[in-house]
């Protein structure tokens, strides 16, 4: 057993407003420069939608993530893009390459045609330029551009996931009084299996043994742009000016001096969950030799139990330090993850085994059936999961790689909570229904009861869990990380500026 | 005494100049080094540009380098008029690839304003400079033909007095004009490499043909596995 730690991430659906604020809390931090303004580290979709870039889940378009051949004896892993030999071949164009039309043009506005503007009969305007060669452009898309556009015949129609699902299915996500929608924010899943990483030629894509969180050397990139295009995440960003790649960084110096990550700590519905995971890195690849509908489930079986002294003594012997398996043990994600099994990986079919969960959204669920209102929390809320206005098949296809049980899972258990919390708090539920709820979903009071103070009360503390680090004693000096802001490249001592 | 500067001293600064440079901004900026590409601003002719080009040149410099440093294989290689024909052939179609290549490139730096945004005064001169090199390369090729024979006569006996210091221009002084342009301009090209994104040439990653997968780093600790 190689017991590694992984500082990983729980984000509860149910409770995001889709506000955006995590994703400014981030562009301000990191990427407002040039060259990185089209970057979203963090971004929120909205969901059915085609999400950020456009289609990124269309991986027929993008070639990202892992593939498995379909020889059940021997299995074996490769990259959708290309192997070892075909990289050197596309290195001089990449073939799968998302190019800015598949994000966006950023832009500005001419703010000083406002002033500077001859007298005449009209009002000034300020136009739209882009920021890339500072001509007028019609803005015709950006990074949320379909916010809240669920159901739209224009927009969430053109979401790659629909063309796993029925025509019935279908219906119901555009049936125009039954529209729903839920916000999806997205980060770097930091995965243990990167398809980023193995993919970089130059070898500039790795993980920090002491957090697992994945970097991109910017020393070592040589902008080759395998990355780019094997990530089926498209959480890799090409920085058009510095001609290196960057992405999501998990605030890494925030996290070294014990603060969460900027989108976790500005979090406005406290939707962010921070903590270790122990796993096992010596099952990672057979982990991922399994058909699609068992992938769920193996990864679960990789991540240890922090409370179990054999997993203890294993990760002293793996070079954890106490402090970090205290932080295991307190972690709010492997409650989430594997004891109350209610967090999700993102397409855990692509192979990369994403350390970011999803608790699926409830609430468009919950509004599926019943009649104005008169819906009986204790009885139609089970059997309204059959015929929910959310198909649990397109939950499914999106969180468990396409395993409908899964999720049914892990809502019921939600379900089973709000019904046991309601008949403590409003009374209309009998004791006698919520234990039989609580015994459908397969539960006990117990953990009822934990669930709803993780999901309703946390504090800071409680949902945020950051290990400690001793980086004073593994670098030499300790750089203040807003020193390089709105500089080109992050981390540099040099003040980084584009190659001759 | 002007001829021993170009083919005697300017070759051997040059040399200097883009070995010593690369090396010395490879200790202290290597984030510079990088192929600065712009295929995500422009994909379309980036395609036909950037491919034409490298699967042109790079099997033409290989040829070249073949002449200085395998005269007696190319020799071999070169020695039954077929196999002649197909090396003036090969030659032929690789050089018009890159020229091709270069010139589309040429092109897209002019007239896409989002690449033109983003190119420098020496992108300017190198991408100058390599269309000049391919096309005084055909000409070449076209107007002297034999190359393939010539060379191992005229350039190889050049390149290896300077490689073993006993420099005998010679063998090149007598040629005609674009013989000469091609030769120096190819110098030139190298003593630029330092200051320009041709260093990306020096960072070719090879080891991704035997690294592992995937990279796990302790910050100092050795791991235990």
């Amino acid at each position: 057993m190689k017991v590694r730690s992984q500082v990983s991430m729980v984000f509860h659906l149910d409770k995001c407003i889709g506000c955006h604020t995590c994703s400014i809390a981030c562009k301000n931090i990191w990427t407002d420069r040039e060259g990185a303004e089209y970057m979203w580290w963090n971004n929120v979709e909205t969901k059915p939608g085609v999400g950020f870039p456009t289609q990124w889940e269309d991986q027929e378009k993008y070639h990202g993530g892992w593939e498995l051949n379909d020889k059940p004896k021997n299995p074996e892993l490769k990259l959708k893009l290309q192997n070892r030999l075909q990289t050197f071949g596309n290195l001089f164009s990449n073939p799968a390459m998302p190019t800015m039309d598949d994000y966006y043009e950023p832009w500005t506005y001419k703010y000083g045609d406002l002033f500077n503007s001859p007298l005449g009969d009209d009002q000034p305007t300020a136009r739209p330029i882009s920021r890339i060669d500072g001509k007028p452009i019609d803005i015709e898309a950006g990074p949320n551009w379909d916010d809240d556009l669920g159901g739209s015949n224009i927009y969430a129609v053109n979401d790659p996931l629909l063309a796993t699902m029925s025509a019935e299915e279908k219906q119901r996500l555009f049936s125009i009084e039954q529209l729903f929608y839920f916000y999806m924010p997205r980060i770097c899943n930091h995965c243990l299996n990167a398809a980023c990483g193995a993919a970089c030629p130059s070898g500039a894509i790795y993980k920090r043994a002491e957090d697992g969180v994945v970097l991109i050397n910017q020393d070592k990139c040589r902008g080759w742009r395998m990355c780019v295009s094997a990530c089926p995440y498209k959480k890799t960003y090409y920085n058009w000016s510095t001609g290196k790649s960057e992405k999501c960084i998990l605030c890494y110096p925030r996290l070294e001096s014990g603060q969460a990550p900027a989108c976790f700590h500005s979090c406005v519905g406290r939707i962010r969950y921070l903590g270790v995971l122990l796993y096992d890195a010596d099952q990672i690849e057979d982990a991922l030799k399994v058909p699609d509908e068992q992938l769920v489930e193996r990864q679960r079986e990789m991540i240890l139990d922090p409370h179990d002294p054999k997993v203890v003594a294993a990760a002293k012997e793996s070079g954890i330090p106490d402090g970090v398996i205290t932080a295991a043990q307190n972690s709010p994600v492997y409650r989430y993850v594997k004891e109350w099994e209610l967090a999700l990986p993102l397409h855990p079919e692509y192979r990369t085994l994403p350390m970011l969960f999803y608790v699926p959204p409830l609430l468009p669920v919950l509004n599926a059936t019943g009649a104005n209102g008169t819906q009986r929390v204790e009885t139609d809320l089970f059997s309204s999961l059959e015929n929910a206005r959310v198909p649990v098949r397109y939950m499914s296809r999106t969180l468990a790689a396409g395993k409908d049980e899964l999720v049914i899972k892990s809502y019921q258990k939600m379900i089973a909570v709000r019904i046991y919390k309601r008949a403590e708090t409003v009374g209309d539920v009998t004791k006698e229904e919520a234990d039989a709820a609580l015994a459908k979903a397969g539960m006990t009071a117990e953990e009822a009861e934990a669930i709803y103070h993780l999901t309703s009360l946390p504090n800071y503390g409680e949902r945020f869990v950051v290990p400690p680090y001793s980086r004073e004693g593994d670098i030499e000096e300790v750089y203040d990380p807003q020193q390089r802001k709105a500089e080109m490249g992050f981390g540099k001592r040099q003040g980084p500026q584009r190659g001759l | 005494m002007l001829e021993i500067m170009l083919f005697v001293v300017f070759p051997y600064v040059a040399l200097a100049i883009g070995i010593v440079g690369t090396i010395y901004r490879y200790l202290t900026n290597q984030y510079s080094f990088t192929s600065l590409s712009s295929q995500f601003l422009e994909n379309d002719l980036q395609f036909w540009g950037s491919t034409l080009w490298h699967y042109g040149i790079l099997p033409t410099t290989f040829i070249h380098l073949g002449g200085f440093f395998l005269p007696k294989l190319m020799f071999i290689m070169h020695s039954t008029p077929e196999t002649l024909y197909l090396a003036e052939l090969a030659g032929k179609v690789l050089g018009i690839m890159a020229l091709v290549g270069a010139g589309i490139m040429l092109y897209r730096r002019l007239t896409v304003s989002k690449i033109r945004e983003i190119t420098t005064p020496v992108d300017w001169i190198i991408l100058s400079l390599l269309f000049g090199q391919v096309f005084f390369g055909l000409v070449l090729a076209f107007v002297y033909r034999w190359g393939a024979t010539w060379f191992l006569h005229t350039a190889t006996p050049w390149i290896d007095s300077l490689a073993t210091f006993q420099p005998a221009p010679q063998y090149v002084t007598a040629l005609p004009l674009a013989h000469k342009v091609h030769f120096l301009t190819g110098f030139l090209l190298f003593a630029l490499m330092p200051f320009s994104r041709l260093v990306h040439i020096a960072t070719f990653p090879l080891s991704y043909l035997w690294r592992r997968f995937q990279l796990v780093i302790w910050t100092r600790r050795k791991a235990s596995s």
